[in-house]
């Protein structure tokens, strides 16, 4: 096993993937626990779906597969989307959660539809535009690595500046509001930086799993801690880890996607948070409550006069 | 009294898509004083606060704090919202969440330290809650998380105060002590305004009182504005037999024990 980490460690090109979907998943938790605690979870699967079309769009205006283009066109219809959902719920009935289930599905189908187009298109810069879909980390280029580890690490950067506004506006935006922070423009920050982390890593994870990388690292997290900048870093060391073995997962086994290896690392992550992390783990709660339980029936012994004379007689004290 | 009123409100008209919740409201308020606004629910209480702060859109209407716009003076002014508009899941401690309140003064990216720390604590021991600084906030009782919210507020340093139902859901302890603070506050010559529910205990609390329901029906000091006649206007008919109780001298007295 070793030996096989050893020899994968020693090709350049690995390399270069591994540290950039460390990179990836680091941002992607980070901001990820903004948008867990904003209750904004399902926000960024929705952006990512939304992604497809516009990556779709770019390949089919421009004829090459430029990684700089997908950005600009996947933020262009992450835009729409959230504003397709914004109309939804300010002139319907229905609500947020309806609103971006349909808008999630319709860009997406929009999606299938333009990639297929484009594959039937007999285009041969098309090749690999599938793996979009569900990531492959190995067909990465020097370029994209280089995009996608800029991008994160401007997203980290600004996190770190933004810390007290992030935290703040993802509490009370109300009360920022009146303090004389502009809440508005902060949380559109927050979705903004939410749509290039997701798309910063739709190459590496696919469309379709990339809001895994943003939601489960951070919900791992916050089993672990009661402090804001605790679980901000420990969801980026989550997400890293996931991206990590993600790609070494899938670099060893030809043909098997980044995306899902990631996503079961992950979710693993969350799994093993949710039973062992103290306090707040499921094992630790139950626990707790079989003591409370304990304790009780004790204090009723010795409280209840026929019971007292037993544990008087074993010698305890009441 | 220096001539300028801490809040002055004219003609100020809020509307939720196309419903009007409030008309027309307008009203000077004395330095100094406690001051309750009092209406039925949905009679637009927390609007008329929100829409003061900026943060509901007006329609129409002007607001002025200290003779100058919000924005200008926003660092005189606190505020307390409703403890529900809050996820009390949220990770951070008591003393974290009372340093918000010096966020403004800090700015942009500066982080909270040591002076910052201290006033907390200052603060959180004001309302009697410095053994909970480090307790995480959803581990506090619903009170105590009522005066976390007031003590984020006091770090605020404010002349002017808003209070969205501080009393809500509170058990007689925490009533007390937010009311002790209230007096605090006002011997030291600032003024707050409570947006209040409880009709018996009116007279007892507050020096002045806003009557409203969509419209600003009376305002002035309590013992002349509280009147069988003004809280029939308020709160029409069906009211009419808890207004009576509630607006006959001895009640206030009686609920005081």
């Amino acid at each position: 096993m070793l030996n096989w980490l050893a020899g994968m460690l020693t090709d350049p090109n690995v390399r270069w993937i591994l540290f950039g979907s460390l990179l990836l998943g680091l941002g992607n938790g980070v901001i990820g626990s903004f948008s867990y605690l904003r209750k904004q979870s399902l926000l960024g699967d929705t952006l990512a779906h939304a992604s497809l079309p516009g990556i779709c769009i770019s390949f089919m205006l421009s004829g090459v597969k430029s990684v700089g283009l997908f950005v600009v066109g996947a933020i262009l219809s992450g835009m729409v989307a959230t504003f397709g959902i914004h109309a939804i719920t300010r002139y319907t009935r229905i609500k947020q959660d309806a609103a971006m289930g349909i808008v999630l599905s319709f860009f997406f189908g929009i999606g299938i539809v333009l990639m297929t187009h484009i594959q039937h298109s007999g285009n041969g810069n098309q090749s690999g535009l599938d793996k979009y879909m569900f990531g492959q980390a190995a067909s990465m280029m020097k370029p994209d690595l280089y995009m996608m580890a800029a991008v994160s690490a401007g997203l980290i950067l600004l996190s770190i500046l933004l810390f007290k506004e992030f935290k703040l506006v993802s509490f009370d935006p109300g009360y920022a509001r009146g303090l004389g922070y502009p809440a508005a423009a902060l949380e559109q920050l927050l979705l903004f930086l939410t749509v290039v982390s997701v798309v910063a890593g739709v190459q590496a994870v696919g469309v379709v799993l990339i809001a895994a990388l943003l939601i489960t690292p951070a919900a791992a997290a916050r089993y672990w801690t009661h402090r804001l900048g605790v679980m901000v870093v420990l969801a980026g060391l989550f997400g890293a880890l996931s991206g990590a073995a993600g790609t070494l997962v899938s670099s060893a086994l030809d043909n098997l996607p980044t995306g899902p290896v990631t996503v079961l690392s992950a979710t693993s992550l969350f799994v093993l948070s949710a039973l062992f992390a103290p306090g707040r783990g499921v094992i630790a709660k139950a626990l707790v409550s079989r003591k409370v339980k304990s304790d009780y029936v004790l204090q009723q012994a010795g409280n209840s006069p026929e019971l007292q004379t037993t544990v008087k007689a074993s010698g305890e004290e009441v | 009294m220096t001539g300028i009123f801490p809040l002055q409100v004219s003609n100020l008209t809020v509307a939720y898509q196309k419903k009007t919740v409030l008309r027309n409201v307008g009203f000077n308020i004395p330095e100094g004083k406690l001051i309750g606004i009092i209406g039925p629910n949905g009679a637009g209480k927390s609007t008329l606060i929100k829409a003061i702060l900026g943060l509901v859109p007006k329609v129409d209407g002007e607001v002025s704090i200290f003779g100058g716009s919000y924005r200008n003076r926003r660092k005189q002014v606190g505020y307390v919202p409703q403890r529900e508009s809050v996820d009390w899941d949220f990770p951070t401690n008591a003393l974290d969440v009372v340093m918000m309140g010096r966020y403004g003064h800090l700015g942009w990216f500066r982080r909270p330290g040591a002076e910052e720390r201290r006033l907390g604590m200052e603060c959180l021991d004001k309302v009697g809650m410095s053994a909970f600084s480090g307790r995480q906030i959803s581990q506090l009782s619903g009170g105590q998380q009522q005066r976390v919210f007031l003590a984020r507020a006091l770090a605020q340093e404010a002349d002017l105060y808003f209070m969205d139902e501080p009393f809500a859901g509170v058990d007689a302890k925490t009533e007390k002590a937010i009311i002790g603070l209230l007096h605090q506050l006002k011997s030291q010559g600032k003024t707050v305004l409570v947006v209040h529910h409880d009709l018996a205990t009116v007279e007892q609390y507050f020096d002045h009182i806003l009557l409203v329901n969509g419209e600003l029906i009376a305002a002035g000091p309590t013992n002349e504005t509280f009147t069988p006649e003004n809280l029939q206007r308020t709160y029409g008919g069906t009211m009419a037999l808890i207004k009576g109780n509630a607006a006959s001298p001895g009640y206030g007295g009686d609920a005081s024990c």
